[in-house]
């Protein structure tokens, strides 16, 4: 050990160290986001911390404060050994976190309201509400295991482990998975919403700054977790369009057959671009029948609405090995399609946004998801027959 | 992995390749804990010690002993959980810049998982119920726990739990899914090794003796309270061990059907957590966390109630405001049930759904706040003596509000969405289970130490843990948070970003830290046994206690009171110390006690032993030691001998050896 370097100086070195990384060095992207619903959301955390430091900081004050004043060292302090009850400082005791929490109760409130991930953008930054004529770019993202999946249906074209977006444009992603639950997560964006199987879940955002910033999962999936990470860019108009060229130009395109081999595990995937995409795969994903000859959930599920199969269902199931299953030598069951229904994702109510002027989320109507089913039976869709 | 059909008659998915002989890290651990286990046991046997432990321990059905072997439990698992954590710290600390780190996704993932589940079921867990079964019956004048074999089997089921997790390093492994195994990652087509089967089962053998110790205490305070002790007159912390017992066994058998439900999954393929026969993960998400988030509460509120204890006798003082305490912790009980959904905001539900659980979670911090003000007022014009127990309080008020801010922010659904997972999190539940629990357990452990031997804490190690203990924790757990806000997400294995390095030393830095803090208390314990006459303490009232508990000798008889007290004042010893209560000379009768029984031993020994062959599909194993369990409980029905007397001639001598000591000290 060199002489000069005592436990002391190392302590210092490493302050000095530390100190400029803690200061300036650090990218706080969560208060600091480029996107403006993030930046909502960084606003909230802002002003929450700030009411909870309200009592917070009082509160810590006065530890100190009868921890040193009544040390038993000090005879001049007054002493009640009796005294242990007083209404008027329960009430304050009682009272005072209240109102603290009615405060942030209705914070929370509106802001859970105003920035449900499900509701469409209304405004894409402070004083400058979407144009109804800007239809949001739709993004279909798909967590794989251990990559991420985009298509753009708007464009035709596809990519792994990269995304891009037009600056100021709302965007709209639906959110799947092939295997197990991620969380699909661009901090600078928008805040993050899971991905799971057989289901889809809704996010919208807007990129305000141009740049490129860091996607990920944000809930771990095994092995190759670490691995599912991607860029993200921000790109002006032209740039944008320059992206979308670029993807055209690729080799690969996206079908079915191309997905089964897409979606075998694999870790640190480098960047694809797919020139064109098959326009139902995705919602054959979210259905988990992309595979030949497999039920899709949704007919599954709209025979069971309709009172099940009862027994002449088992015959539509059989026992089969997939790729995965086979790696890991067991079998599972799967249903084989009796039926099918055609996907129709256009029928999907997309709900309409709301004005930002209300500070309230008091009397907005409660949201239409991909998935919940009118009230009214006689709204539903014409089902065709097989 | 074998499939079914390789399945072996004898050995079931069992083979040699089971044990981890590639992995060094792993076979150097072995070797280790083998050597000082050979140690050990050699020790015992050189000592002559097992007859000792068997006859005086193991099978022992008094409340303290069994108090004190899960003491000794969950300091055992917090060194297995501790080590867990600098793996983590440190495979974190230098996976940059290309660098794996040390440490690969298999081994890595179990790591994570394993500290979860360690640190909460058989750390944090067995700690505070030792805590518990210790030092109710003592408050409220009882002889014993209402069923003390119940006791005693509780304690070895949740030993037996803790065994099959510690298997799971040497034989096979554990799950890589994180410590609450959401599917489909924990189904057997994601996960289909043994690992989920060591938690599913681990956590059931342990969960049987959990919910049984909570029924257990539930009726030891609601029946066997001293004369006079009305509700209202009851300690606080007794009060705050019925709160948690409740909770225990309202929510342990959700766990329990939830994690059934998992092992249908895996075992006959029943689909009700995965999406392809019409199940869905998300149910069990909800389920797992009905259970988790009063499993936070479980946790925290007796240490409230040591809290509360420590703060008034610290300060020579009354508890202030005991009755909106009372109040305050049955409204935490009662709202830690309808607050579940703040663990999974970003699943998609609603916006009315979100903040319906927002709110109802930021509720739980007015009865919190107001504890704390009550703990503040107490302090106030008191004499406060900076004993260790109440520099623990003091640290934790002083961490526990960040925690708590922490909490409540996370509460905030649109703040969650930015926070959710990041090490914000982790920093933040941290905060609050080292800051409310751990330190409260700490707290705890030297307040009661004396009682329990009869001697106290050395208080220079005991200063020196805690130092470490404080400084470590804001060490390790603040760049967690500016981590959080920089984006970072947890169970990363590696990292691009060079600029994050710095903290994750720095937090590792902070983790060396509690180690010192943690090997300062293992020595506090190992000076004060050796100076054990010094710190000798013969008054059975060290700290000018306010309960009953230290009105007994230390350590108390095996009957605890040679005579029922009772009661007439909240603070029921501080009264009869004020009232110059005389200490009975005469009179006194046998006392019929509860005899040991070694039955409990070997019923969780066939459960474990069940656990074990259920995870490697042992099946003839499965049926035997089902069998067994069962014969030996149905036998142990038949034992009627299970009490014998204390004859009044021992009561007697004892109470006047009590008596002398007394009288020397003075």
């Amino acid at each position: 050990m060199i002489p000069s370097l005592g436990p002391r100086r190392l302590l210092r070195q490493l302050a000095i160290l530390a100190l400029p990384a803690l200061l300036g060095g650090c990218n706080l992207v969560v208060l600091s986001p480029a996107g403006d619903v993030a930046q909502r959301q960084a606003h909230l955390v802002m002003i929450s911390t700030g009411l909870m430091l309200l009592i917070i900081l009082p509160v810590m004050a006065l530890t100190v404060l009868f921890a040193w004043r009544y040390r038993a060292a000090n005879r001049d302090a007054q002493y009640e050994p009796e005294w242990s009850h007083s209404t008027g400082l329960e009430l304050v005791i009682w009272s005072a976190p209240l109102v603290i929490i009615i405060c942030l109760g209705a914070l929370a409130w509106a802001g859970t309201h105003l920035l449900d991930p499900y509701r469409p953008l209304a405004r894409i930054g402070p004083d400058r509400p979407v144009v109804a004529a800007v239809e949001p770019l739709e993004v279909n993202v798909v967590a794989l295991d251990w990559k991420w999946l985009f298509i753009l249906p708007e464009y035709g074209v596809a990519s792994v482990n990269e995304l891009a977006a037009p600056v100021d444009r709302p965007i709209r992603f639906r959110i799947t998975s092939t295997a197990v639950m991620n969380s699909f997560f661009i901090p600078a964006l928008a805040g993050q919403i899971y991905a799971m199987p057989g289901m889809e879940t809704t996010l919208h955002g807007v990129i305000n700054r141009p740049g490129t910033y860091e996607g990920f999962s944000a809930n771990y999936s095994g092995a190759g977790f670490s691995g599912m990470r991607f860029r993200f860019h921000g790109l002006a108009g032209p740039e944008f369009d320059a992206w979308i060229a670029q993807a055209r130009q690729a080799d690969a395109t996206l079908g079915r057959t191309e997905f089964l081999a897409l979606q075998r595990p694999s870790e640190n995937v480098p960047v694809r671009h797919f020139s064109t995409v098959d326009p139902a795969l995705f919602d054959a994903i979210v259905n988990k029948c992309v595979e030949p000859g497999r039920m899709c959930l949704r007919d599954m599920m709209s025979i069971d609405e309709r009172g099940g199969l009862g027994v002449a269902g088992i015959d539509a199931v059989r026992r089969s090995g997939r790729d995965r299953d086979t790696l890991a030598g067991r079998t599972t069951t799967m249903v084989t399609a009796i039926c099918s229904i055609p996907a129709t994702p256009a029928q999907r109510p997309v709900p309409a946004p709301i004005a930002q002027a209300r500070l309230t989320g008091a009397g907005l109507r409660p949201q239409a998801g991909p998935y919940s089913r009118p009230l009214v039976a006689s709204q539903l869709p014409p089902r065709p027959e097989s | 992995m074998a499939a079914p059909s390789e399945l072996s008659p004898i050995f079931g998915r069992l083979t040699l390749d089971a044990l981890p002989l590639h992995e060094p890290i792993l076979v150097v651990t072995f070797l280790v804990v083998a050597a000082l286990g050979t140690l050990l046991l050699g020790a015992i046997t050189w000592f002559r010690l097992w007859g000792y432990l068997w006859k005086e321990w193991f099978t022992s059905v008094d409340h303290k002993k069994i108090g004190v072997m899960y003491m000794v439990l969950g300091i055992i698992m917090l060194l297995r959980g501790f080590s867990d954590a600098i793996m983590m710290r440190l495979q974190q600390a230098i996976a940059f810049n290309g660098s794996e780190g040390y440490l690969p996704p298999h081994h890595y993932d179990q790591v994570f998982s394993a500290h979860g589940v360690i640190m909460i079921f058989f750390v944090a867990m067995p700690l505070v119920t030792g805590i518990m079964n210790f030092v109710v019956p003592l408050q409220i004048g009882a002889r014993d726990v209402s069923f003390p074999f119940l006791n005693n089997f509780s304690f070895w089921m949740t030993t037996g739990g803790a065994i099959l997790v510690m298997t799971s390093l040497f034989v096979g492994e554990f799950a890589k899914t994180g410590w609450l195994a959401y599917p489909p990652l924990s189904g057997t087509t994601y996960s289909p090794d043994v690992g989920v089967d060591y938690y599913i089962w681990g956590l059931q053998v342990a969960g049987i003796g959990t919910t049984l110790s909570g029924i257990n205490l539930i009726c030891t305070i609601i029946k066997l309270r001293a004369p006079g002790m009305s509700l209202m007159k009851m300690p606080i912390f007794t009060w705050t061990a019925l709160c948690t017992n409740v909770l225990i066994v309202a929510t342990f058998p959700v766990l329990t059907a939830v994690l059934a439900l998992l092992a249908l999954d895996r075992y006959v393929g029943m689909n009700f957590f995965t999406t392809e026969l019409g199940g869905n993960p998300m149910m069990y998400v909800n389920l797992i966390w009905i259970w988790g988030h009063p499993e936070v509460y479980i946790l925290i509120l007796p240490l409230f109630g040591v809290y509360s204890e420590v703060t008034s006798t610290f300060s020579g003082k009354r508890l202030f405001g005991y009755t909106s305490m009372v109040y305050a912790t049955v409204v935490i009980t009662i709202l830690s049930y309808l607050v579940w959904l703040h663990h999974f905001f970003t699943m998609g539900s609603g916006a009315s759904v979100n903040s319906f659980f927002a709110i109802t979670t930021m509720v739980i911090s007015i009865p919190t706040g107001a504890k704390l003000f009550n703990w503040l007022f107490t302090m106030y014009r008191g004499r406060i003596r900076f004993e260790l127990p109440m520099m623990w309080t003091i640290a934790f008020m002083l961490t526990f509000v960040v925690g708590g801010m922490t909490g409540v922010l996370l509460a905030v659904p649109p703040a969650d969405f930015v926070l959710h997972n990041s090490l914000f999190l982790v920093a933040h539940f941290h905060n609050v289970i080292i800051g409310g629990v751990l330190f409260g357990l700490f707290a705890a452990i030297n307040y009661w130490f004396p009682k329990a031997f009869g001697f106290k804490l050395d208080r220079f190690w005991g200063l020196v843990s805690f130092w470490c203990w404080v400084v470590g924790f804001w060490l390790a757990f603040m760049p967690l948070y500016i981590l959080g806000l920089m984006g970072v997400t947890r169970r990363m294995r590696v990292f691009d970003d060079p600029s994050l390095q710095i903290f994750f030393v720095i937090a590792g830095f902070g983790v060396a830290v509690i180690f010192v803090g943690i090997m300062a208390l293992l020595i506090q314990i190992g000076v004060s046994i050796r100076n054990r006459a010094r710190l000798r303490d013969a008054t059975g009232d060290p700290w000018n206690g306010r309960t009953l508990e230290w009105s007994t000798t230390s350590p108390p008889p095996e009957y605890n009171f040679a005579f029922t007290p009772i009661i007439h004042d909240l603070d029921a010893w501080y009264d009869m110390k004020r009232r110059g209560q005389e200490q009975p000379m005469s009179g006194f009768r046998p006392i019929p006690m509860p005899r040991n029984t070694g039955a409990g031993v070997f019923l969780a020994a066939f459960a474990t032993v069940c656990g074990f062959a259920l995870i490697w599909q042992i099946w003839w194993l499965v049926a035997a030691s089902f069998i067994a369990a069962l014969v030996t409980a149905i036998g142990h029905t038949f034992d009627y001998d299970r009490s014998h007397r204390i004859p009044a001639e021992t009561v007697a001598a004892t109470e006047a050896l009590r008596t002398r000591a007394l009288a020397a000290a003075e």
